[in-house]
């Protein structure tokens, strides 16, 4: 019985560590993922390729499903799966074009994640700055980091200065959707002339 | 004297709706702090004329700005920061912060006699605390006014209908430069200086922020509605006196993102 107990506590201990070995804490991610975008924008390759690789890490960092379905607000509720399936598809492009080029405009910028405040099981706040040069002071960045998937966390909301770019995002989709009587194929179109310009 | 009376006057006026009727705390928190655009459509179209503006005349003369040299853009913003204490101090004493109201009152002295009228940020230096600018608009909402309609003014910019009152107070005697520029009797200022500061101001700000507001513009689907979502989250901010990249910043809107669920 006690051979069996401590079997069973050394394979519990095992599976314990196992699962730490493979999660990844929200601020290292964060650093890790900003260092990424910092080598490709001090790279010396055209604006269009730094766009490219942009999008890629944002792919693979961004919850752009979540952070979309966010953005619709209380239009979420009214949609089919089929429209659904149609502004996911359209709002990962514009997501990926917008955030790209608007990443694109800085040239080797130096973030410093500075601390972590973790929400609750799903979501953690890791603070960072965006260290000031001689052009413009001392930026604060804040990042919503997904963590229900401990292994796989995910940007959700950048907040600047205070300011949240998601909900920034969210208030101007409603703006189209009220201008147009909540019709969400106004949306779709904007989306299509935003990415094709 | 009667200038100052008349001012808490206006603002206790101003401010009563929220008071009234109520056990003030119980009322505060049901008000929505939503700002509603009821005005859209003169607002967008006031809007695009700014807009027309900003391109023929702020942002070149931005642009002009800043190819000045480094020590005399620092010493133009200090001086303009030091302008602005005259408007924070009262609006400290009036949100019943007392202590910072005397701490930024040290700081316009220091700055203004050893900081050559404010051109050096002495205080700073020195040790004062970090420099925070409070406005009337602000003071309304500490005090629980909503803000109102969303507003947006020709020439100025957005605002709200809380916020526009609070910019007549600075006109109604609540800016003390304004008082001694405009209607007091001296030869040194004059009501087209204090026009000229404010110019400058709306300069300097513009300066600083060109690129972003090329980069929001351009990668916007809704460029007024971009504006108009940092400006009134800039304003519960800054009334709620959070430090940015508070947790409380942070923490609105909890529950909206607690329902979205990807994985």
């Amino acid at each position: 019985m006690r051979k069996i107990f401590v079997l069973i506590l050394f394979f519990t201990i095992c599976i314990s560590n196992f699962n730490i070995a493979y999660s990844i804490s929200p601020d290292v991610f964060i650093q890790s993922t900003v260092n990424r975008a910092s080598k490709v924008l001090s790279e010396n390759i055209s604006k269009e390729e730094k766009i490219n690789q942009l999008k890629e890490i944002a792919r693979e960092t961004v919850d752009i499903r979540g952070v979309g379905f966010y953005s619709l607000g209380s239009a979420r509720k009214k949609l089919n799966n089929e429209q659904k399936n149609i502004y996911s598809n359209l709002f990962e492009n514009y997501f990926l074009k917008s955030f790209a080029s608007r990443l694109a405009e800085y040239t080797n910028p130096e973030i410093d994640v500075k601390d972590k405040q973790i929400l609750n099981d799903n979501y953690t706040i890791v603070n960072s700055i965006l260290v000031a040069t001689n052009d413009r002071p001392e930026i604060k960045i804040d990042w919503r980091v997904y963590t229900k998937n401990p292994d796989n966390p995910l940007i959700r909301d950048l907040i600047i200065e205070g300011l949240s770019l998601a909900r920034t995002q969210k208030e101007e989709f409603a703006s189209i959707l009220n201008s147009n009587d909540g019709n969400i194929n106004a949306l779709f179109k904007t989306f299509e002339e935003f990415s094709n310009k | 004297m009667i200038r100052f009376l008349k001012i808490i006057f206006l603002l206790f006026f101003l401010g009563s709706n929220s008071f009234a009727g109520s056990d003030g705390e119980l009322e505060l928190k049901k008000k929505s702090k939503t700002t509603k655009d009821c005005f859209e459509p003169l607002n967008r179209a006031t809007f695009a004329f700014n807009q027309g503006l900003d391109k023929a005349v702020f942002k070149p003369v931005a642009k002009g700005y800043r190819s000045l040299p480094p020590p005399i853009k620092k010493g133009t913003g200090n001086v303009l920061n030091n302008l602005s204490t005259l408007i924070t101090i009262p609006n400290n004493v009036l949100q019943g912060d007392i202590k910072l109201a005397g701490i930024n009152t040290g700081r316009l002295v220091v700055n203004t006699t050893i900081g050559i009228l404010g051109i050096f940020d002495v205080a700073s230096e020195i040790g004062f605390p970090a420099y925070v600018k409070e406005d009337y608009g602000q003071t309304l909402g500490t005090w629980g006014v909503g803000p109102g309609c969303y507003l947006v003014l020709p020439v100025l910019g957005p605002s709200t209908i809380r916020d526009t009152a609070g910019m007549f107070v600075n006109v109604m005697g609540g800016d003390p430069y304004y008082n001694i520029s405009v209607n007091g009797n001296n030869e040194y200022l004059d009501g087209e200086l204090y026009a000229a500061t404010k110019m400058l101001s709306a300069v300097e700000f513009r300066a600083t922020n060109i690129e972003s507001f090329e980069n929001l513009e351009k990668n916007s689907v809704d460029f007024y509605a971009s504006v108009r979502s940092l400006y009134t989250q800039d304003r519960e901010n800054k009334i709620e006196n959070n430090q940015r990249g508070s947790i409380k910043v942070i923490y609105k809107e909890d529950e909206d993102w607690e329902e979205i669920d990807t994985k």
